[in-house]
């Protein structure tokens, strides 16, 4: 294990960043934390989390996926995808890593999608374990510890220092790189933070969540939940739950006429919109009652019958900070849980 | 440059011959700009088609695998992609991904069995490629019956080839119909359920169905007053897809989706999934 003082935090960015990208959480001139590109002078965010989850990183709100180049009946097509490069990402939480592990499943079965795999195997990801967790985290529900986070290197905070532990050998190479920035350390301050750690978890409003309602096999038990309609009601149909979800991972495909060709690209979709699912042969989803109800359906459900019982949310608290009608993921699972599952 | 497959990047085609089918309804031939066929497929299975700056679509593939020359897809004029391809003229560069999903069972639990296809309107087009393999393969299969029925004489998929071959083969038994009475037209009028029903079939066979929903609903009450069951009905859903992989997130019911667990389902199998398609 390594360590280094806060004070000289900037140091050890200046290191990383000499050998690839480097982002992290800071503040933007709104005061919210957003990841940005670290040069001199960019000063990490103390806020517990970003608006916006980091799944931009390996799935991008838009990409480009090929280019097309048409004259009378023919037409080319040209494939844009290049080979990428290294890029690090510090200040990921734990509920954001295990989030790449939910969309691993998606993107890497086969067949492997290829944007995202480049991108996932170029990107070292650096997370940090969670000071102070707050009343909108409900990570443990899903397995998850704030005070042990994945990723390449783990890195926890004391009052005054920094210890980086590598869990993987791209962890370890991008440690072996900050030598002179950092010194040895034993673990006597970690063990000290993770359990001050535990000690919030289990004081958090959310921390006696369960999923135990939930899971693969639960389709016919829920889909004709009677509670669906009151909890849908206010739903104004906005996507803004699926854009700031680190799980959410739907996409439409799109072609742009740039003038001189096309370009065929992909971007963020939610199943909360109208034209999600509607077709010229008709609307399988007609109310905002089914969008909704696919929404959490997926995630506490769909998505776990089809991946060995794992859960598509990691209890960020994101869709219930943003909700302009205040509806979340946990006033569902207590609904229709029932009141024991609070 | 990354040398990875790519499902989403498609294939050139070049459509090489276009045939107006019925007044909303084109069959065009598809092969590469090589002169061969695209890729193989098994029946039943689908390929995403596009037109670059337009769009792209999923369509079922309605030439039988075992044609080893072209593909051919049987396209309704619908939406932005189908009317720019009815618009479309012999030379003109598409491009095509696939085969996508799962197809019918047709050298295992087919295999054997007298087979009873069910076809109203355009869903001849995915039971064509079907019913040619079986066709082809003749002595893997018993008795072969179709009833096919759609608004008019003129809405008939396939005319030519269902009269000119399918209804010469020794056996098999073509039942057509149209839903009204019409000039020039000596054959059954009247809707697909009820032609079902009064052709009383036994349930010696199993039934593969496509058209409209209502047509579905209908023909399956039919069937089952017949005293067919659920494990010997077949169908072939529709919802909207853009990745064709089960990756984009819009064509799951239940946990299922349809591009790649389906779009053929058993009727006992869609019994496990919420009714929403």
């Amino acid at each position: 294990m390594r360590k280094c003082s806060l004070d000289t935090i900037n140091h050890v960015f200046a290191e990383i960043a000499a050998g690839s990208a480097l982002y992290l959480p800071a503040d933007g001139t709104d005061g919210k934390a957003v990841y940005t590109r670290w040069q001199e002078g960019v000063e990490w965010s103390r806020a517990l989390n970003t608006v916006r989850s980091p799944k931009d990183f390996f799935f991008p709100q838009t990409e480009n996926l090929m280019e097309f180049k048409t004259s009378g009946k023919n037409i080319e097509i040209i494939d844009t995808r290049d080979e990428g490069e290294d890029f690090v990402i510090f200040g990921v939480r734990a509920c954001d890593v295990k989030s790449f592990d939910i969309l691993d499943r998606v993107f890497l079965k086969e067949p492997i999608d290829s944007y995202y795999a480049s991108k996932r195997e170029h990107g070292i990801i650096i997370s940090v374990a969670c000071s102070r967790p707050s009343e909108t985290c409900f990570c443990k529900t899903f397995g998850i510890n704030p005070a042990e986070p994945a990723g390449d290197i783990s890195v926890w905070q004391s009052e005054n220092e920094l210890f980086w532990q590598a869990n993987t050998e791209k962890g370890e190479a991008v440690l072996n790189r900050l030598t002179s920035v950092t010194e040895e350390a034993d673990d006597s301050a970690v063990v000290a933070e993770k359990e001050k750690i535990g000690k919030i978890m289990d004081k958090l409003p959310l921390a006696g969540l369960k999923t135990d309602a939930f899971g693969a096999g639960k389709t016919m038990d829920l889909f004709e939940s009677p509670y669906w309609d009151s909890l849908s009601e206010a739903c104004l149909g906005c996507g803004t739950c699926t854009f700031v979800c680190p799980t959410c991972q739907c996409y439409d495909i799109k072609d742009f006429d740039t003038g001189s060709g096309v370009v065929r690209f992909r971007c963020w979709d939610s199943c909360m919109y109208s034209d999600f699912t509607r077709m010229s042969a008709g609307q399988p989803r007609l109310t905002q009652r089914e969008r909704f109800r696919q929404r959490f359906m997926h995630k506490l459900v769909y998505y776990p019958e089809n991946n060995d019982g794992m859960f598509s949310c990691v209890g960020c608290g994101r869709c219930l900070a943003k909700c302009p009608i205040s509806m979340n993921i946990v006033k569902v699972m207590k609904t229709i849980g029932g009141k024991e599952h609070e | 440059m990354n040398n990875r497959e790519e499902t989403l990047i498609p294939k050139l085609g070049v459509i090489t011959d276009i045939r107006i089918d019925t007044p909303d309804i084109k069959t065009f031939r598809v092969v590469t700009p090589d002169g061969v066929k695209p890729f193989t497929h098994r029946p039943g299975q689908c390929a995403m088609l596009s037109v670059p700056g337009v769009g792209e679509a999923m369509f079922s593939i309605t030439s039988s695998p075992t044609n080893e020359e072209y593909m051919e897809f049987s396209i309704k004029k619908c939406g932005c992609v189908t009317e720019w391809l009815h618009q479309a003229e012999p030379g003109q560069q598409i491009t095509i991904r696939g085969p996508y999903g799962k197809p019918f069972p047709v050298d295992d639990e087919f295999a054997g069995k007298n087979l009873l296809f069910i076809a109203g309107g355009v869903g001849l087009a995915p039971l064509r490629s079907v019913i040619n393999y079986c066709r082809h393969y003749r002595d893997r299969y018993g008795k072969i019956d179709i009833v096919y029925g759609s608004r008019s004489k003129d809405d008939l998929l396939d005319y030519k080839e269902i009269i000119d071959e399918w209804a010469n083969d020794n056996d098999v038994n073509v039942h057509l119909t149209i839903d009204r009475e019409q000039d020039g037209w000596d054959g059954h009028v009247g809707f697909v359920p009820n032609y079902v029903k009064e052709l009383g079939f036994d349930t010696d066979k199993t039934a593969i169905l496509c058209g409209p929903p209502i047509m579905i609903k209908f023909t399956l009450e039919g069937l089952y007053a017949l005293g067919f069951e659920k494990e010997q009905i077949y169908t072939t859903l529709e919802m909207r897809m853009k990745c064709g992989v089960g990756k984009c997130g819009r064509c799951n019911v239940g946990s299922k989706y349809i591009c790649k667990d389906g779009p053929v389902f058993r009727f006992d199998e869609l019994d496990e999934l919420p009714d929403e398609y």
